[in-house]
């Protein structure tokens, strides 16, 4: 059954095509890869989804629905989406609990309580039940991104974008996030998972797609595109990333 | 050499407890209302829309550009000319301070909301909160951190400029201590003890607000 769907999405920015039609259906439970070098569009798409950038064309459908361009809509759409992003953008005068509290409080409109009951279970899951009084500040960049992932999945969210969960991280913390990742992707959830974690790709994805000149250039499952790309595009991005290991 | 004679200002006390109510009053009517409008015109400024930006910038190009006591003057005496009505000494003080205050907290609260990161809306937006939440949440109480070296800069100056009102014969304590050093012939022990009583009152408000800087900055 499809979640997402995006047609003919085109996005400029100061008059120049970053995103020049795409057109993708996600179908619940899919984990969709999305590879692209650095300024191809990766971080537009994603967005484009929950609307932090408005496309200048085309539709984005979310379970059958096309979104309208009311702030209202948008915001209520944003609700069924969690996003996480490189720079972890969490909210620095907040503890790691209030951060994960906040959507649901104050968009959500739940009690107090409940309300930190959910965001204590959902720190726990993450492995940060005993952080839950730090400020993002006394974080580390694996806790400040799994807190980040906390807040994110407290909403539970229909679909998951993850920009570059891992590319702010240093090496020694990259694991952790993924892990986390990686439970989730195992409960099935669906997600957009823009990464440069080739091997990651490889053994979360359902999907995997390559953007390259604002276009879908090849999409395939994950044997396919990363181990035999059939355009030469994805032959030279995955050559100049040969040190990964499938 | 002056002979110091505090003794005919310590007769005046209760003079200097009328003007020092009179400048505390006005003092909390602009302060209110000088950074209230200021917040609202510091968001016209911040905006993209031209309804709102061109106003904003008017507004805080004229009321900055203009002495506050020529404002003050104004209001006092030209505008009961040109409206049916006169107002104040009170009224026409505050007014003055209160849009020149305006104009330049509006700067402060334009510069703090701009400074917050683009991440910290994205963020917000993204749990789908409105862009009033994003504001109320989480971008103000981080700029209001940020901002509070300045905006207390704008109280303290806010507190000094009430003795403009000494200009329209308002009763606050500048306006006293005149009132005494005419009648008493001390103006030296008139307007010292005024400035004493001004930096007794000013000195704990700046100390409380490192208190609250200190308070806001805890999760740093
Ligand atoms: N807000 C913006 N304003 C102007 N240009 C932008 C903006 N966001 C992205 N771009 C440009 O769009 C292109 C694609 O950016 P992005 O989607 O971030 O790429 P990626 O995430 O694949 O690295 C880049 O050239 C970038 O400079
Ligand atoms: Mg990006």
């Amino acid at each position: 059954m499809t979640l997402l769907s995006l047609r003919g999405i085109t996005k400029r920015f100061d008059g120049k095509p970053v995103l020049a039609g795409i057109d993708l259906d996600v179908a619940r439970g899919e984990r969709i890869a999305i590879l692209g070098a650095s300024g191809s569009g990766k971080s537009t798409l994603l967005r484009c989804v929950n609307f932090l950038e408005l496309p200048d064309e085309g539709s984005v459908a979310l379970d059958g629905e096309t979104v309208g361009r009311r702030e209202r809509e948008l915001t209520r759409v944003r609700q069924r989406i969690g996003m996480v992003f490189q720079q972890f953008n969490l909210f620095p005068h907040m503890t790691a609990l209030d951060n994960v509290m906040e959507g649901l409080v104050t968009v959500r409109r739940v009690a107090k309580a409940a309300a930190r009951e959910r965001a204590e279970r959902e720190l726990a899951r993450v492995g940060l039940a005993d952080k839950a009084a730090a400020y993002p500040a006394h974080l580390s960049g694996g806790q400040k991104q799994r807190v980040a992932i906390a807040r994110a999945v407290a909403m539970d969210p229909e679909l998951l974008l993850f920009d570059e969960p891992t590319s702010a991280l240093d090496p020694e913390l990259v694991g952790e996030v993924l892990g986390v990742i990686r439970a989730l992707a195992d409960e099935g959830r669906t997600m957009l998972l823009v990464t440069h974690e080739l091997g990651f790709a490889y053994h979360v994805a359902t999907r995997v797609i390559f953007l390259a000149e604002g276009r879908i250039h090849e999409s395939g499952a994950p044997d396919e595109v990363l181990k035999a790309p059939r355009r030469e595009r994805t032959q030279a991005f995955l050559r100049r990333h040969k040190e990964f290991s499938l | 050499m002056h002979q110091w004679d505090f003794a005919s200002v310590l007769a005046n006390r209760e003079a200097l407890l009328v003007g020092a109510i009179g400048t505390l009053r006005i003092f909390a009517i602009c302060l209110v209302a000088g950074l209230s409008l200021g917040f609202i015109v510091g968001l016209g400024r911040y905006s993209r829309n031209r309804l709102f930006y061109w106003p904003a910038t008017a507004f805080t190009e004229f009321f900055r550009n203009t002495p506050v006591l020529v404002q003050i003057l104004w209001f006092y005496f030209a505008l009961p000319i040109l409206v049916p009505f006169s107002i104040g000494p009170l009224a026409a003080a505050a007014m003055g301070i209160s849009l020149n205050s305006a104009a330049f907290s509006a700067e402060i609260f334009r510069g703090g909301i701009q400074s917050i990161d683009r991440g910290q809306w994205d963020g917000a937006r993204a749990i789908g909160m409105t862009a009033g939440q994003a504001m109320r949440r989480i971008v103000l109480p981080q700029a209001l951190r940020r901002m509070t070296p300045a905006l207390t800069n704008r109280a303290i100056e806010i507190f000094k400029m009430s003795t403009l009102a000494s200009a329209v014969a308002y009763v606050e304590l500048l306006q006293q201590g005149k009132l005494i050093a005419s009648l008493n012939f001390n103006p030296i022990e008139a307007y010292t003890a005024v400035a004493v009583i001004f930096f007794v009152c000013l000195w704990p408000l700046v100390q409380l607000t490192y208190v609250l800087e200190r308070r806001l900055g805890r999760s740093e």
